[in-house]
């Protein structure tokens, strides 16, 4: 087969979205298996991974990210349905949330606050487009949710879901130590921590530490979820008009 | 499986139908957590089917993200244009956040039981 034949078969094949759809499983399958291999050190992220083994083939390749898009949208889709499915961990731990609600709700309140208002801050003290900013400010929260937020409140949903993930990845690497300086020992409170500004990718690094961290990891992201969700927006517009 | 499939997207779809029709800025697969988390606390015993279908679609959630953040390739010139503010939130705003958590929670939960805290040397 000559490079003619190979460009033929690649413009007829990227044009499928068997291909984008396959790719990104290939891809994710990849970055797991170097993942495990590092023995879960949180630097080799499957996800960071996988983005930038899909992002290389489609540089190398000249394909468009929509092209791509059509085939990965049925990964995509799910996000959506496993947001809702977050119910479920949430539902668990009912009675940790019984037993200490108002506290709870006033951490996850502040963290949330916290976390998108210092970023608003210093982003803008640095000189970020309006565009940048309102992609950075829900970065704490699960992926689809923030990219939910940032197109309500006028930010690029794509940079959002960039931002979001290597907030997660900064949070599970660097966190731990940052609480060890600060002589943090309750691992509730670092659980906790750890949900509230790192999402999904810190309550996965939590649990691997200390099975009760991971729990108040998991209980904050679910109720952090909701909080920023249900806050951030109507703030933004309110501060912004 | 499959009902517990089909609920868990009705939930969504009820979401999506609510935040469209009272323009609310919420998305709609909060509304729909929102309401599967009641329906939850009402039934009090969820189905394992459903559990099953939740945790199943939960094992991998982070594969899900990998087709938005591809999207980083149609916004390199925004990321070279704001590297500095955008790299100097993600690392400083994440860490102070969680930092300032983890000290109010320490503060406000109750005593640690034996085991909740990591000792002293450790």
């Amino acid at each position: 087969m000559n490079e003619t034949d190979i460009t033929q078969l690649w413009v007829y094949l990227s044009a499928k979205p068997l291909t984008g759809l396959t790719i990104t499983l290939v891809a994710y399958a990849i970055g797991f298996w170097l993942y495990q291999k590092s023995d879960r050190n949180p630097i080799c992220n499957p996800v960071v991974i996988a983005i930038a083994l899909i992002a290389l083939l489609l540089k190398v390749t000249g394909t468009p990210y929509a092209t791509y898009f059509e085939g990965a949208q049925f990964v995509h889709f799910l996000l959506g349905p496993a947001t809702v499915a977050l119910a479920v961990p949430l539902f668990r731990q009912t009675e940790t949330l019984k037993r200490a609600l108002p506290v709870i709700a006033f951490g996850v309140l502040f963290g949330s606050l916290v976390a998108s208002a210092s970023t608003v801050i210093l982003a803008w003290a640095l000189g970020a487009s309006p565009e940048t900013l309102a992609s950075l400010a829900p970065k704490s929260v699960t992926t689809p949710v923030a990219m939910g937020i940032a197109e309500n409140i006028g930010g690029v949903p794509a940079l959002t879901a960039v931002c979001v993930i290597a907030t997660g990845i900064v949070g599970a690497t660097l966190g731990p130590m940052v609480m060890n300086m600060a002589r943090l020992k309750d691992w509730r409170a670092r659980g906790f921590a750890m949900g509230v500004a790192s999402h999904g990718i810190g309550t996965a690094r939590a649990f691997q530490v200390n099975e009760t961290a991971g729990a108040f990891s998991g209980l904050a992201m679910g109720l952090n979820t909701l909080a920023t969700a249900l806050t951030i927006p109507f703030l933004w517009h309110w501060i912004f008009g | 499986m499959i009902a517990a499939f089909a609920l868990i997207l009705v939930c969504q779809l009820f979401g999506e139908v609510v935040s469209e029709l009272f323009d609310l800025p919420v998305p709609g697969p909060v509304i729909g957590l929102v309401l599967l988390f009641l329906g939850l606390l009402i039934k009090r015993n969820p189905p394992k089917v459903l559990t099953d279908a939740a945790d199943n679609l939960l094992i991998h959630f982070s594969l899900l993200f990998v087709p938005a953040g591809v999207g980083v390739v149609t916004q390199i010139d925004r990321l070279k244009g704001d590297w500095l503010p955008i790299a100097a939130a993600l690392i400083v705003s994440t860490l102070l956040a969680m930092v300032l958590t983890a000290l109010l929670m320490s503060k406000l939960l109750p005593k640690a039981k034996p085991g909740e805290s990591l000792e002293d040397g450790q």
